[in-house]
């Protein structure tokens, strides 16, 4: 290996991918932590994907928070007191703004600026490549870590329905849930939507409102929990309810005995029952779509086959005549900047990594963000940056107990901080239960104490 | 772990209430972070807004004072300084006086403070109670004790105004020691080795405690910024953090 002369070497500085919630709380963790940060973010303000003025951003037009605020916010930066239980999705830009600014990550921060590519140099050091969004001359520069806090909610994962894109088969429009941004799309239309998970749920709500006739296919049955439970955020009650340790198997039982009380039987409006027990998918949260499908403004289908002759044909043989198609499929992770073996890629396209965060070979390499939680996931990005910055400070100033520290954590099972039973489909490559998780990232950081 | 795992918080949030803060801003504020004063719960806002703030201001501080809730517990006094720091603009400066010095050092686990100082902090319950019980047996002993005068102020300060504003809410207690800070804030101490509330040892203890020494202002007694030296310590507190915020970027 030569360098090159063009590359700029940024010496100990470290390069964060993304300046949304987990790309600022890491830019503010590893300042803490002594370290200079170069941030690039190819849009041209922070947010992410609560930024809906962003073309990749996934909220609409009525999204708020299903995690209640305090199991969303930062633990060190609350929401104020005197905003709802559940926020808007314009209050939570404005808390992210708010954040950047009370630390001035701003000018941290490269806007309008993508990286494409991330290369390993040898002696845990990185050739990051930059580029300007609108296009134009690309940039090297060497820096001493890589984190990724690039989301993994922007890039729509589309089905494969036959039939669905040809004019000859059906004429109505389909289009993915990231270009649902407003309800009056919906307006007096005929609409399909296809997911379970909460954007199909919030879509369907929605529709219930607007349009002529919904129709909701989802392809097994869930668990749909309510927002209040008891007249607290369903979250909160939960939280009780791990707090006192109960066992997994007598939670299960409560879960299906809250719902029983609170949203009832759904298998009477035509869902199917879950093909799984409470707990082994990811948490859905609505309180409006069993009023509806008890009003009958919702219809509950199962899959759809294929479009053919006007029509969508559905696993049970009905055929329904839909003139928009709304795939709430959900999202796929992506990871263009990095060759896939530098974090794990399974042949699926799922990342296997420690604490879905550490890169297994790349001591210097990391990802933040990359989690699907049962709670809120502000706190377990903001932990994950303090496990980064403090590995990244202790593999500087000690490497033999970071090495040490590294062989430890190898050892670590996998099941005590990733939620292994779970439906087996990508929606849930990266759940995890938010208290084994933060017990787990708990133990990392005790470990990395500073000697005293 | 505890500090990772807030089941309180996450399963019965404090309450929220309406908080009085009393501002002296500054024009074009953006050279120096805001600072925040917190009295302890016998007092409020009025107490630093009396000169503390209008001085820190004219030294170019937006200087901001939070007056405690009624009746809270600790953790309901912590809450509310982390959401008046983290609703100004910029990373706060922490200032705590006597009871709201102990507010202000839980706080500092919870909100990444810009800095921190403790002024006649009354942290250590069993120091404050035995120097409480000397000077003051009746008013210390009650279940909501009661400050008298001569422990507050020194001879020559016009009390009677300030004494007929004191409230006697219940001693706050912490059920352990402050955690440690995050962030890492540069922590001073500031006090006189002629309080009557807060004994000297105690000052010492409490310095050692974030690395340092109490800087000392003999002669005043524990509601210095009501003395009648009030602008002596004030200046030193200044002094100090210019010299901290320059030795940091
Ligand atoms: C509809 C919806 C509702 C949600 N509701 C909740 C909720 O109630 N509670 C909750 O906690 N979470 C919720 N989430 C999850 C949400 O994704 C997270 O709260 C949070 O936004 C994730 O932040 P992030 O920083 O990890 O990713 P993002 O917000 O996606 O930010 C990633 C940033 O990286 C930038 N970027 C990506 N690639 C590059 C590159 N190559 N170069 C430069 N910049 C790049 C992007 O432009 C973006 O700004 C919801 C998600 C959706 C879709
Ligand atoms: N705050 C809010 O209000 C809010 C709103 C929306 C989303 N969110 C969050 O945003 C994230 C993304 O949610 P999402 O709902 O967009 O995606 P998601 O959780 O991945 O859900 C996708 C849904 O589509 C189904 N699906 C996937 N591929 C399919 C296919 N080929 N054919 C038929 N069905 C298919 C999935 O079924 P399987 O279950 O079988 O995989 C699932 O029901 C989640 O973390 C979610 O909690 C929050």
């Amino acid at each position: 290996m030569h360098d090159t002369p063009d590359i700029a070497d940024r010496r100990d500085a470290v390069c964060v991918i993304g300046a949304g919630a987990s790309g600022l709380a890491t830019i503010k963790n590893l300042r803490e932590h002594g370290f200079a940060v170069d941030c690039y973010e190819r849009e041209t303000s922070v947010g992410g994907a609560w930024n809906w003025r962003h073309d990749r951003s996934p909220v609409y037009a009525n999204t708020h928070l299903i995690s209640s605020r305090p199991l969303t916010e930062f633990p060190d930066f609350p929401m104020p007191d005197s905003w709802p239980d559940y926020p808007h999705h314009s209050q939570v830009l404005s808390y992210l703004e708010r954040y950047a600014k009370h630390f001035g990550l701003g000018e941290h921060i490269w806007f309008g600026t993508e990286v494409v590519s991330a290369v390993p140099v040898g002696d845990g050091r990185w050739d990051v490549t930059t580029r300007s969004t609108g296009g134009g001359s690309s940039r090297v520069q060497r820096y001493a870590a890589v984190i990724a806090a690039n989301g993994h909610n922007w890039s729509p994962a589309k089905p494969d329905i036959p039939g669905a894109n040809s004019q000859e088969a059906w004429k109505g429009q389909i289009i993915h849930s990231a270009q649902f941004k407003d309800p009056a799309q919906l307006r007096n239309r005929k609409v399909l939507v296809i997911g379970g998970g909460n954007t199909g749920c919030d879509i369907a709500v929605e529709a219930a409102q607007q349009a002529t006739t919904v129709w909701h296919s989802t392809r097994r049955g869930y668990w749909y929990a309510p927002k209040y439970v008891l007249g607290r955020p369903a979250d909160q009650v939960n939280d009780r309810l791990l707090k006192w340790r109960l066992p997994l198997k007598l939670r299960q039982w409560l879960y299906r005995r809250t719902l029983a009380l609170t949203t009832g039987d759904l298998t009477r409006y035509g869902l199917p029952a879950p093909d799984h027990r409470p707990y082994e998918s990811h948490p859905i949260v609505n309180s409006q779509l069993p009023y509806y499908l008890g009003h009958g403004r919702i219809k509950a289908v199962p899959d759809v086959l294929r479009f053919a002759e006007g029509r969508a044909e559905l696993a049970d043989g009905r055929r329904i005549d839909p003139d928009l198609v709304i795939t709430a499929t959900g999202y796929a992770p992506r990871f263009e900047f990095l060759a896939p073996e530098l974090i794990g890629t399974e042949e699926s396209g799922r990342p296997d990594l420690h604490l879905h965060a550490f890169a297994r070979k790349h001591p210097t390499l990391a990802v933040v963000g990359l989690l699907q939680p049962d709670a809120g996931l502000l706190p377990l990005a903001h932990w994950q940056s303090v496990a980064v910055a403090r590995w990244l400070q202790l593999r500087r100033e000690d490497p033999v107990r970071a090495a040490a520290v590294q062989q430890k954590e190898s050892a670590r099972p996998v099941s005590s901080w990733s939620r292994r039973q779970v439906v087996a489909t990508r929606r849930h490559w990266f759940e995890v239960d938010h208290i084994a998780y933060l017990k787990s990232v708990g133990e990392l950081l005790r470990e990395m104490e500073p000697a005293t | 772990m505890s500090d990772l795992l807030r089941f309180e918080d996450w399963t019965s949030p404090v309450p929220p209430v309406e908080r009085e803060v009393l501002s002296r801003l500054v024009e074009g504020e953006d050279e120096q972070p805001p600072l925040l004063f917190v009295p302890g719960p016998s007092m409020g806002a009025w107490a630093f807004a009396e000169h503390w703030l209008t001085h820190a201001a004219g030294r170019g501080f937006p200087a901001h004072a939070l007056t405690p809730r009624a009746d809270g517990d600790l953790r309901a006094h912590v809450h509310d300084v982390v959401q008046t720091a983290a609703s100004l603009p910029r990373q706060t400066v922490l200032i705590g006086h006597g009871a709201g010095a102990l507010v202000v050092s839980h706080a500092l686990a919870r909100y990444p403070a810009r800095a921190a100082v403790l002024v006649a902090p009354a942290v250590d319950r069993w120091a404050t109670l035995g120097a409480g019980l000397k000077t003051n047996p009746f008013g210390t002993l009650r279940g909501r004790p009661r400050l008298n005068r001569k422990q507050l102020f020194s001879a020559g300060v016009d009390a009677e105004a300030y004494l007929s504003r004191l409230v006697f809410p219940r001693r706050l207690t912490a059920s352990k020691e402050a955690p440690r800070p995050v962030g890492s804030p540069p922590v001073l101490v500031v006090g006189s080795p002629d309080d009557r509330v807060v004994p000297r040892k105690s000052l010492d203890r409490v310095a050692t405690r974030y690395g340092g020494a109490p800087l000392l202002f003999p002669g005043m007694a524990h509601a210095l910024m009501l003395d009648t030296g009030w602008q002596e310590p004030i200046d030193a507190i200044l002094d100090w953090l210019t010299k901290e915020l320059h030795a940091g970027s």
